[in-house]
Formats: structure tokens, C-alpha cells, sequence
């Protein structure tokens, strides 16, 4: 049965047209074709990609901002707590150099007013000799006028004076 | 409606055909040779029959190219000649095991096959269709040359063209060959649009088409043929010793080669079933379209009401037929191509499991 025994000629002409129809469609058609399709899938892909990498990093901008804003709000919290404690310090140097500053002024009014304790007394005593003396040339003026007390008075002076020497030596 | 309609046109097909058939049967009154019309219109020919009208052919005649046996040469001339008879020594054997092909007398007057390399009428259809196949590619191709395909996308016929291409590779070679399908991605590719266009030519009832090129065994046996060298050529060290040192018990290899010869008889059935699966289908089909068909004339001497009545059934049957056949063109690419891959998948198996 011819239907079923292949015919030789066909069988050359079919593996020469099949040949070539294979060698340019392999050469020139499907891989054009393919690699095309395949080239804007792969675009699409990193489109897609490249959209949800976007959405990814506006969310995270969402939560960098919130994250931004607390750190402020720390920041300031921590800054004003900074200023308050600076502020207190602050005060209390003041205090304390006040308080240093009053006390070194009171030791020195203080050490004034010891000095011129000193000198008012020394001129107090230095008056009160000047009196004594004036009192005492007064006193003896009148005693030596008197007759009477003068050798008395000049022999004790004498002895007084003389004892103290002798007690000296 | 639509249905009411679809009747309409059925009956004014069917009506188209009665009168004719009614005078033609008057006319001649031969009977109808079955054989010679279904053999006729599926085996390949030395030209390309059109029609007949009152017993005259109209068919192109075509070249024929015979290189003698006898030592007489290489003769070409056109198959008209043939019709008359003997020409140039050739003639076409009426009979015998030759029947239908041309032959030349022998010295002892034995009816001996030349070389033959006559464009038939198989060789024309494969010419017309393959042209026609790459008219299709290399014009969709042409877009993609002319427009970044990653910008815009095809539409009208490069983009029917794109979609079928990418069914293909992506529901067959990708899923069947496995990683490196890039390779065999163009053949398998060809030899899906290949057969597909020469399987829907066939069903085109008239010239350039109905030539029953798929449903021609020479044509599947070398589409098998490129698969078989396809797989056997570019198998991997690990299918060779699938099929030489198979994974199963010593005895069943040594001292009797059980598996071996089972696993290389295997080598030879994948592409024989290839063969004739498309082969078988094809012709097949051709037939059940030529019997549905061959109803409006085998009823033709029974009377106008059981031919007009058989008549609009042939239609109807034919029409089926033919929806189906378009189904089973598909059908039939779709598989010799998954099955191909499936072969070359199968060649090249990455890693042993052991």
C-alpha cells in the first residue's frame, strides 16, 4: 500500500524544505520573537519590582517620620531637662559664690573692724596715758606744791624704783 | 434567531447541491469508484488536480524530475505528458507495487522505480505552506526588529502570533525540556507552526490548500526523524546510561541485556509513535471529511428526498468534521511538539539519583 511505504523523493524534499524552513525561522523568526517577550517580562518584572521596592520605602518613610518626630520630642524633652538642670546649677553656683563672696566680705569688714578695734584702742590707751600723765603732772604739780607729801612721795618713788633694780639684777 | 438562521444556511448549501447532483447522476450514470476517491484525494500525486467538469480534469501540472535506473539519465519534463501515457520511457504504473508512481521498462520489461524527485503535488503544497509559514514568522519577527518590544506591545496579527509563540514555549518547551529549553526553543517552535500550518492547509478544501501533506508518512517520518537526532544527538552522559546501564537489578542486564535492548527498542518507538500518531491522525481526519462528503454522492441514484435529506445531514456532519479537524490540526501540533520535548526533557536528565 503506497499510503504507508515513504516515497524517497518526498522523503528528500521534505528534509530539504523542512531544513530550511528550520534554518531561517531558527536564524532569523522565533529567537527575535522569544527574546523580545522574554525581554519585556523581564521589564515588566522589575517594574513590578521596582513599584513595591517604591511602596516598601514610602511606608518606611512613614515610619522614619514618626520615628524622626519622636526623636525630636526626646531630643527637646531631654534638652529642656538639660536647661532645667543647667538652670538649678547655675543658681546654685550662683549661690554658692554669693554666699563665698558675702563671707569674704564679712571676714573682711570683719578683719576692718578688728583693725580698727586695735587702733581706736590703742588711741583709747594712748589717750588714757596722755591722761594719766596730764592727771599725774596735774596730781604732782599740787602734791609738790604741798610740802608736806613731796619727800614722801619721792622717797617711795625712790625705794620703788630702786627695789625694781634690784629685783632686776 | 441565530440558531433559525444557522438552519436557513444549511438547507440553501444543501439545495445547492441537489440539482447537480441530480443531472450529473442522469448525465453519467456511473458508480461511484469509493476507493478511487478517497485514495485519490489523500495520496500524493504527480499533479495538483483542481476539479472536473463534464469529464474533463483541470489540474496544474507539475515538474517531474526522474533519474533513470536503466542508465538513460536524468530526464525533466512536465507530468501533462504522463496523461497521454508513456513519455521519455516513463509512465505511471496503472498497477502492481508502483501503482500510481512513474516507472520505467526494465531490460527483461519489468516495471522499475526510478529516482524520483518530482515536485508533486505534496512537494508544491510543502513549498507554498512552508512559505507561507515564513512569510508569518519572519513578518512578526519584522515588528519586534522594528519596535522595542519592552515598551510597547503587538497587537493584531504580530500579536496572535506572539501569543501562540509564547503558548508554546511556555506551556510546552519550558515545562517539558526542562533548563536549558533556549536550545531546542526554535526547533520545537518550528515543528509546532510547521505542522500546524500544513495540518489547516489540508483542510482547506481547495488550491493552494488540501493536499494531505501532515497526513503523508514520508513528511512525519522526517519530522520524526529530527526529533529522533534532536534528542539522541544532544542527550547527556546520563541518558546514555539510563539507557545502557539502567538503575535495576544486575540480572536483568548481565548476562542477558534485558533492559538495554528494552530501553534502545525505546529509542526507536518514541519517534515511531511520533510518526504515526501524526500521520494516522491527519489522514484520518481527511478521510472521515472525504466518507461524510462522499454521502451526497453515494445517495445521489436513491431519489431527491432521501439525497436531499442525507444531504443536509452531509453538511451538517461536515461542517462538524470540519471544526473538528481544525480542533485536531491543533491537537496534533500541540502534541508531536510537547511530546518532542518531552523526548529531549527525557535525554537530558541533570543529576543521577544515587
Amino acid at each position: 500500500m503506497s499510503l504507508i511505504t515513504p516515497d524517497f523523493g518526498l522523503l528528500v524534499w521534505m528534509t530539504l524544505i523542512f531544513g530550511i524552513v528550520f534554518f531561517v525561522l531558527a536564524k532569523w523568526g522565533f529567537p527575535m520573537i522569544t527574546d523580545s517577550v522574554q525581554k519585556r517580562a523581564d521589564r515588566i518584572n522589575e517594574s513590578i519590582k521596582k513599584a513595591k521596592e517604591a511602596e516598601e520605602s514610602l511606608r518606611n518613610l512613614a515610619s522614619e517620620q514618626d520615628a524622626i518626630v519622636e526623636k525630636a520630642r526626646k531630643e527637646q524633652a531631654k534638652i529642656m531637662k538639660e536647661a532645667a538642670a543647667s538652670r538649678d546649677a547655675l543658681i546654685e553656683q550662683a549661690k554658692v559664690q554669693a554666699r563665698d563672696e558675702a563671707a569674704k566680705i564679712i571676714d573682711q569688714a570683719r578683719t576692718q573692724i578688728a583693725a580698727e578695734k586695735e587702733s581706736a584702742l590703742r588711741d583709747v590707751r594712748k589717750e588714757v596715758a596722755m591722761l594719766s600723765v596730764a592727771v599725774a603732772e596735774k596730781v604732782m604739780r599740787k602734791d609738790l606744791a604741798q610740802d608736806s607729801g613731796r619727800d614722801e612721795l619721792l622717797r617711795r618713788l625712790v625705794d620703788e624704783i630702786a627695789s625694781s633694780r634690784e629685783q632686776k639684777n | 434567531m441565530s440558531r433559525k438562521f444557522l438552519i436557513f444556511i444549511v438547507f440553501c448549501l444543501a439545495g445547492l447541491f441537489c440539482p447537480v447532483i441530480q443531472s450529473g447522476a442522469k448525465d453519467l450514470e456511473v458508480e461511484l469508484d469509493m476507493d478511487e476517491y478517497l485514495y485519490g484525494h489523500v495520496r500524493d500525486a504527480y499533479d495538483w488536480h483542481i476539479t472536473t467538469i463534464k469529464g474533463h480534469h483541470i489540474s496544474i501540472p507539475l515538474p517531474v524530475i526522474v533519474i533513470s535506473k536503466t542508465g538513460r539519465g536524468a530526464h525533466i519534463f512536465s507530468s501533462k505528458h504522463l496523461e497521454e501515457g508513456e513519455y521519455e520511457g516513463f509512465s505511471i504504473a496503472t498497477s502492481g507495487k508502483y501503482e500510481n508512481k512513474i516507472v520505467e521498462k526494465g531490460p527483461d520489461g519489468a516495471e522499475i522505480r526510478p529516482w524520483d524527485f518530482s515536485i508533486t503535488k505534496n512537494v508544491l503544497g510543502l513549498m507554498i505552506n512552508s512559505a507561507l509559514l515564513l512569510f508569518i514568522i519572519l513578518g512578526t519577527a519584522r515588528w519586534y526588529r522594528k519596535h522595542d518590544a519592552a515598551e510597547e506591545a503587538p497587537t493584531g496579527g504580530t500579536g496572535i502570533m506572539e501569543m501562540m509563540v509564547t503558548m508554546v514555549e511556555d506551556d510546552i518547551i519550558k515545562d517539558c525540556v526542562g533548563e536549558d529549553y533556549k536550545k531546542y526553543s526554535p526547533y520545537l517552535l518550528t515543528a509546532f507552526f510547521f505542522i500546524f500550518i500544513n495540518n489547516l492547509m489540508g483542510i482547506v478544501p481547495f488550491f493552494p490548500g488540501g493536499a494531505n501533506i501532515t497526513g503523508n508518512i514520508a513528511v512525519t517520518l522526517v519530522l520524526a526523524l529530527f526529533t529522533f537526532f534532536t534528542v539522541n544527538l544532544f542527550g547527556n552522559k546520563h541518558y546514555w546510561k539510563e539507557i545502557l546501564w539502567p538503575d535495576v537489578p544486575t540480572w536483568l542486564k548481565v548476562p542477558l541485556p534485558l533492559m538495554p535492548a528494552i530501553e534502545i527498542i525505546g529509542m526507536f518507538t518514541k519517534p515511531f509513535s511520533l510518526m504515526v500518531r501524526l500521520f494516522a491522525n491527519i489522514l484520518a481526519g481527511h478521510f472521515m471529511i472525504l466518507g461524510v462528503i462522499a454521502v451526497i454522492f453515494l445517495t445521489a441514484k436513491m431519489g431527491a428526498a432521501v439525497n436531499g435529506g442525507l444531504t443536509v445531514v452531509a453538511v451538517v456532519l461536515g461542517v462538524f468534521m470540519d471544526c473538528l479537524e481544525l480542533l485536531v490540526a491543533f491537537i496534533q501540533a500541540y502534541v508531536f511538539t510537547m511530546l518532542s520535548a518531552v523526548f529531549i526533557g527525557l535525554s537530558r536528565p541533570k543529576t543521577e539519583t544515587d
